[in-house]
């Protein structure tokens, strides 16, 4: 007779838990935007991020080398070397910022800071140019910052090439090669596009990842995880609805890093739009799996805040291959740059976005954020089970 | 009439209307690989009574309540909550308890109106329950003119009380109180005490842990665990004739002192 009550009284608890399984979730989600509109400050913070970072990396930070000093030694002072100074001091890559009259100005030169690279024309050069054929120049760069003193050496050497070239004209070589250099989807070689994909996977690794943990772990700091758990409420719904309100900020920064680089940048987007936003959100998922991860296992704002900055923007930043080339890093490092996720994003949003190519060449990149993506669950699904029993 | 209304809703909920007892553990054990946090414990609370969990810290209280509450599962042992078993009918029991922690967990940057919408909502309360609860409440604790203040600027006393409102806004059969007046003056206690009395009397039952001893007084039966064990189960009186101490602080302290393990 007990046993017959029981068991309609359990039928119903179940049709009730159907019913308002929809509505509870709904409620969840309504306080979770009460949150993020209460704390405006946060609000804007989030929303101005890929604004700033646009502005940052489109206009002060950049890896091209414009306009950078340099300073000339001419020991020949004779019309070959006048020519070939002009040309120099022509290019838009220099700056001929000051003429030296002896070697052991260079040095001080360079104490000074100002000149990033020094041309030295020997005496003799007008003159092995005419009767040796083989004249000699030196290029002194300054080397504590290797990457723009490779590329100033470069480009002066493309300087020299081209003065060579323009005296050799009159006289027929035996034979020349001569290369043509296209750059495949960027011509201009400008440094957004490749940095638009790297703020991407930087953007949604913050606001996703890192505001989803500090969200659930601030909850477990008022205590009120507590009474969250002790609810109804399935604690896997819990999460999915403390992440729906960032999921859709986050798609709000994609939109506006879009909408900026195409504008504002004028990186256009080659591929198809409506893949770059899948791709995006089953990044945003990933971000969101991996800041769940990290809020279950820490316990204060503080931790959940620094672990996401350790755990996710240096590595975003350092392997990703948007700042810093990976093919160059020792193996070790090029094989643990596979573990991050933000890698295989950058990859297949520079895919789509600048190369305009279609799913067919990213298939096997979403295949692994896919796997990343559950396995990340799993993990800390799993975590969260055992702190519970 | 609002009496009767909640009385027979909290009834309605458990499907234990005549049994009276709407918790009962039989030997209730939890171990942490070797550990013992809560050693064959067995106990029965009736409904609507106020059963006081005492205990030093680390004696065990919180592992037992956790196990009540469905958030953990037993070792050994058989324990029934609202007429639901703590090993396979977890989610009943959820539907079935409240609960508030030492914290308050109200959510400070929401409003008083919002707290107890989004409670009322989780519960899966409908729109109309809702809005009858938040106008009933209001009145109830006088907090009509403050429904649309961020709860972080409400009193500390008034935080607790609403908490506590809060936790039972669903009706349900026990309320599980954790710690729930820390940090509060006598003052408030005795008005918040009143709100547990008056939630008795609706017939929710009440099972709060505390560490002051005039709190153990107001309660109707207190037990008192040691070491993973429950030493003394009796009303206040009993257990101070029992030992024939003054006060329930003597009682606790003549027991407590037993314990082998720290905190």
């Amino acid at each position: 007779m007990k046993n017959k009550h029981i068991d309609k009284d359990s039928g119903r608890g179940k049709s009730t838990a159907k019913g308002g399984g929809i509505k509870q979730f709904y409620a969840f989600v309504k306080k979770e935007f009460f949150h993020i509109w209460r704390d405006k400050r946060t609000l804007f913070i989030l929303l101005g991020i890929p604004i700033t970072q646009i502005i940052i990396f489109g206009f002060a930070l950049t890896n091209e080398v414009k306009n950078s000093k340099i300073a000339i030694l001419d020991l020949s002072k004779e019309y070959a070397s006048q020519q070939l100074i002009q040309k120099i001091s022509a290019s838009k890559y220099f700056d001929y910022d000051q003429r030296l009259n002896a070697y052991n100005e260079i040095d001080p030169a360079f104490k000074k800071g100002k000149i990033k690279m020094v041309v030295v024309i020997p005496q003799q050069f007008g003159n092995d140019l005419q009767h040796i054929n083989s004249p000699k120049i030196q290029l002194i760069c300054d080397g504590s910052d290797p990457n723009v003193a490779t590329t100033l050496a470069t480009y002066a050497n493309a300087v020299i090439l081209d003065y060579q070239m323009s005296i050799n004209q009159q006289q027929k070589l035996p034979y020349r090669i001569e290369s043509e250099i296209r750059m495949m989807y960027n011509p201009e070689l400008k440094g957004a596009y490749s940095f638009v994909p790297g703020v991407m996977a930087l953007i949604l690794m913050l606001t996703c990842a890192m505001m989803t943990s500090i969200a659930i772990v601030k909850e477990k700091e008022m205590g009120t995880m507590e009474v969250i758990l002790v609810s109804p409420l399935k604690p896997f719904g819990v999460v999915v609805a403390k992440a729906v309100p960032y999921m859709l900020l986050s798609m709000v920064n994609v939109m506006t890093i879009l909408l900026l680089s195409v504008f504002v940048l004028d990186v256009p987007i080659s591929g198809n739009l409506s893949l770059l936003i899948g791709e995006s959100l089953l990044f945003t998922i990933t971000s969101l799996a991996l800041g769940l991860l990290i809020s279950s296992v820490t316990d204060s704002q503080q931790v959940a805040m620094l672990v996401s900055l350790m755990g996710m923007f240096l590595p975003t930043v350092v392997f990703s291959g948007y700042m810093f080339p990976v093919e160059n890093m020792p193996v070790p490092l090029q094989v643990l740059s596979n573990v991050v996720p933000s890698k295989w994003y950058y990859f297949i949003v520079k895919t789509i976005m600048i190369k305009g190519l279609g799913f067919s060449y990213v298939w096997k990149q979403t295949l692994i954020l896919i796997g990343m993506t559950i396995l990340l669950f799993a993990l800390s699904i799993k975590n969260f089970k055992t702190r519970l029993a | 009439m609002e009496n009767e209304k909640i009385h027979s809703g909290a009834g309605n909920k458990t499907g234990i209307i005549n049994s009276g007892k709407v918790i009962t553990a039989e030997k209730l054990t939890k171990k942490f690989g070797d550990f013992i946090a809560v050693d064959h414990i067995s106990f029965e609370v009736s409904k609507g009574e106020i059963f006081g969990f005492l205990g030093a810290n680390g004696a065990g209280k919180t592992t037992a309540m956790r196990m009540l509450c469905g958030l953990s599962i037993p070792s050994s042992g058989k324990a029934k909550v609202a007429g639901y078993d703590v090993y396979h009918e977890t989610e009943k029991i959820k539907k079935s308890i409240g609960y508030m922690s030492q914290k308050f967990s109200l959510y400070e940057d929401l409003t008083v109106r919002e707290n107890i919408r989004f409670y009322g909502g989780i519960y899966g309360l409908s729109n109309k329950q809702i809005a009858d609860k938040t106008q009933y409440l209001a009145e109830h604790l006088h907090l009509t003119s403050q429904q649309d203040t961020l709860v972080k600027s409400l009193p500390l006393g008034w935080k607790q009380k609403l908490a506590f409102s809060v936790a039972i806004v669903h009706e349900p059969a026990i309320v599980f109180l954790d710690e729930p007046t820390g940090g509060v003056d006598p003052v408030t206690r005795r008005e918040f005490w009143e709100l547990i009395y008056d939630a008795s009397e609706q017939g929710i039952t009440i099972f709060v842990t505390t560490h002051y001893m005039d709190e153990a007084e107001y309660c109707n039966r207190v037990s008192i665990m040691v070491d993973g064990r429950i030493e003394a189960l009796d009303t206040p009186k009993q257990l101070k004739e029992k030992m024939d101490c003054a006060s329930m602080d003597d009682v606790f302290l003549h027991l407590a002192r037993k314990a082998v393990r720290g905190e």
